[in-house]
């Protein structure tokens, strides 16, 4: 099953690879990972997205849990959640024909149009992975895909409910 | 402020260690850590004990740490010398050993670039520590060494590796002392006591268990609790097994004491287990060494797992009733709710079920047949035991030799039975010995060992003669790597794969040559007064290299994937 996982954690050298390095170790895997500072620049967020089980998960947890720079750890899968994912897509736009259907699906999915070359469009996207991955089907039979970029998956809980320090 | 109180960066290193008590450090000097060699030459506060490779000296600390409770202390200079130390580490973590190495590095500027010496020593050790530092201002040095003392010792100990960068030891620059001994980390809070309605359910179990066994780990002798586990254990009349890490945490005398459990235990232990209603699980992990085959095992009781690490608690056997908190903290709320609910002490409860482990126990499962000629290694040990009447710290390396002295030789007291558990480290027992008799000059420190393991650091000698550590190192030579030996006997018919050690070196000459008394024992009759010989030369390090019987096995043992209690009670004779 796929689980989201949101890990507060000290913005600290190293603190990342201690974690990556977790999944590894114990056989864990990672489907996808974000990270960046939070508002507060002492706090770095991950966002692992993984599959298992919930004996799998559990430990995932409390491994993660047990890693001295991380504060707190959560299972947005158990709850009320949003997730967001952005994706960067270049695509080959030769024809008139391409280029006006490629802006239609981008309207279509809300996606949008953010560089433009002789040869090429690249479209920005966001919202939930399978909304990425329809859009970039639906691009693939009107053109030629020249390159993706995604990010991993994004989340926070809905309503009052955060996780902060 | 006068200079005087201004301090290098190395200065300010062996003051922190000053100001936390650190009594050793065990190391090896080189190019990057020289300016805290100079520091420590300049200060007589903390000795420094020079070893002949860092591995050992990361043994010696752990083996100072597991006799005295003391952290122990490594340095090591920048790449081969971190690298050497990383075995240790990992033997460390997996035994759950407070331990701090001071790892030096190249100067900042050249970190990255490949320089003369270089390993990324942080990264190397990620997976086998419990954290570490990198440290890159010198004014942050006796806060890291605070921290890090902190986290190695909380918890569920482990190491804690700070990495330092030469540039920051520099004697040039100089700034003041300042140290806060009880270091706040905002992410790190151990949960010390246990959750008040899981003590609630385990009390409910306890009192209403038919068959109770309690099985405790190394979580007890690292905790110093055994006299709560003792008080535990009688107040409930319950039979106590402990695990190899775990021997000594209950009196092994002890009446309720029922053996070592798990791939050599005893059979009563291990059929306990397996027949148990209840298993109370206090510092202990459920190391496969013990359990056998998961699917199989103890599938009628409830489980009650103690443990400060919540990981530990259903990772591989799952707990009915999961109790996170310190052995000691919780064992006492225990035994207060059996206070509160009125339970009394009763030497006859549990009496069904003691004659049911009284009638495994006559099996007597670590007997074994002597010979005229040919000594067995479990008369060794006996020996060992009856001319140390069980008083001496007991280090064992790997194989046979270890499996042997934990079954024959009772530990009456935590602390004194130093081995490798959940590594299996071989070259651990001999530098191991040399760190508890640092700590101990006056104990008998006996290091229990074999061919194959003595020789992975044996150029530990020459320490010994430089220091006087008069250890007694008794060797069980059966010219073969006897535990591998041994399972090539068993499971590939007999094909003894490098198994067997071609030109051992005589040990006798050896010790010799390093200055020692060297003794050889090849008969069964000149066994006993050699043990007695090398234990009554207090002040000559004593290597006893005992020719035994290359053909004996480890018994009882338990079989290939089976339940904890399918074993071979000896030689294809199934319990």
């Amino acid at each position: 099953m796929r689980r989201i996982l949101s890990v507060l954690l000290e913005n600290e050298p190293g603190a990342l690879s201690r974690i990556v390095g977790l999944f590894s170790q114990r056989a864990f895997n990672i489907d996808s990972l974000n990270v960046a500072p939070t508002d507060d620049p002492t706090l770095s967020r991950i966002t692992i997205s993984t599959f298992g089980d919930d004996q799998v998960l559990e430990q995932i947890t409390k491994q993660v849990n047990k890693l001295v720079d991380v504060l707190k750890v959560s299972d947005l899968t158990e709850r009320q959640h949003i997730e967001r994912e952005l994706a960067l897509i270049k695509v080959l736009a030769l024809t008139s024909r391409t280029r006006t259907e490629v802006a239609r699906l981008s309207d279509i999915f809300h996606g949008n149009i953010v560089d433009v070359g002789k040869q090429v469009y690249t479209l920005a996207i966001h919202g939930k992975a399978d909304k990425i991955s329809a859009f970039i089907d639906a691009l693939r039979n009107e053109t030629d895909i020249v390159e993706v970029v995604r990010s991993g998956t994004l989340g926070i809980a809905r309503g009052e409910k955060a996780l902060s320090v | 402020m006068s200079t005087q109180d201004h301090y290098c960066g190395a200065q300010l290193l062996t003051k922190s260690l000053a100001e936390l008590n650190v009594e050793f450090i065990f190391g090896y000097p080189g190019g990057s850590v020289l300016d805290i060699y100079d520091a420590i030459f300049q200060q007589d506060k903390v000795s420094h004990i020079l070893v002949r490779h860092e591995q050992a000296a990361t043994h010696m600390a752990d083996g100072y740490t597991r006799a005295t409770g003391k952290t122990g202390v490594v340095l090591a200079t920048s790449g081969p010398g971190n690298t050497n130390c990383v075995t240790g580490i990992a033997n460390a973590y997996m035994d759950s050993i407070p331990m701090v190495v001071l790892a030096g590095q190249v100067p900042s500027n050249l970190i990255g670039g490949d320089a003369f010496q270089e390993t990324d020593i942080v990264g190397c050790s990620r997976p086998i520590v419990k954290h570490s530092f990198n440290c890159r201002d010198v004014n942050e040095i006796p806060n890291v060494l605070a921290k890090a003392f902190y986290l190695a010792e909380t918890g569920r100990p482990g190491p804690v590796v700070i990495e330092l960068p030469k540039d920051i030891l520099n004697p040039n620059v100089k700034v003041p002392f300042h140290m806060d001994k009880t270091p706040h980390i905002r992410s790190y809070s151990p949960t010390v006591k246990g959750h008040g309605k899981q003590i609630r359910k385990a009390v409910e179990s306890l009192v209403n268990a038919e068959r109770l066994v309690i099985y405790s780990g190394g979580g007890i002798v690292l905790s110093d609790c055994s006299d709560t586990l003792t008080e535990l254990v009688e107040r409930l009349n319950a039979p106590c097994t402990n695990t190899l890490m775990g021997l000594g945490g209950i009196s092994g005398l002890h009446p309720n004491f029922i053996g070592m459990l798990g791939m050599h235990g005893s059979v009563e232990a291990n059929k306990a287990m397996a027949n148990a209603d209840v298993i109370l699980a206090l510092g202990a992990r459920f190391d496969d060494r013990v359990t056998n085959k998961v699917e199989k095992f103890c599938p009628n009781a409830t489980i009650i797992h103690v443990d400060i690490d919540p990981t530990s608690i259903s990772k591989t056997v799952n707990a009915h009733i999961p109790i996170v908190g310190y052995a000691d903290t919780v064992m006492k709320q225990i035994l207060a709710k059996l206070d509160a609910i009125g339970h009394q002490p009763n030497s006859d409860n549990f009496a069904h079920w003691w004659q049911q482990i009284e009638q495994w126990r006559a099996l007597n499962s670590f007997s074994y047949q002597t010979d005229a000629e040919k000594i067995k290694p479990q008369q060794v040990v006996e020996a060992i035991y009856k001319h140390t009447q069980g008083d001496a710290y007991i280090t064992s390396d790997v194989g046979q030799h270890q499996m042997f002295a934990a079954q024959y030789y009772p530990f009456k007291e935590p602390r004194k039975w130093i081995n490798s558990g959940g590594l299996g480290t071989m070259g651990f027992g001999f530098p191991a010995a040399m760190g508890v008799k640092l700590a101990f000059p006056e104990a008998d420190v006996v290091c229990i060992t074999g061919d194959g393991s003595i020789q992975m650091n044996i150029q530990e000698l020459s320490t010994c003669l430089q220091y006087n550590l008069p250890v007694v190192i008794v060797s069980l030579n059966n010219r073969s790597l006897g535990m591998v030996r041994q399972w090539q006997d068993m499971l590939y018919d007999g094909r003894h794969s490098s198994s067997y050690m071609e030109s051992l070196p005589d040990f006798v000459k050896l010790a010799e040559a390093y200055g020692h008394v060297g003794l050889r024992v090849d008969h069964p009759d000149q066994l006993d007064d050699a043990i007695k010989q090398a234990l009554s030369m207090k002040n000559r390090l004593v290597f006893v290299d005992v020719l035994v019987d290359e053909t004996e096995h480890v018994y009882p043992m338990q079989m290939r994937f089976g339940a904890i209690d399918d074993m071979w009670l000896r030689k294809g004779e199934k319990v």
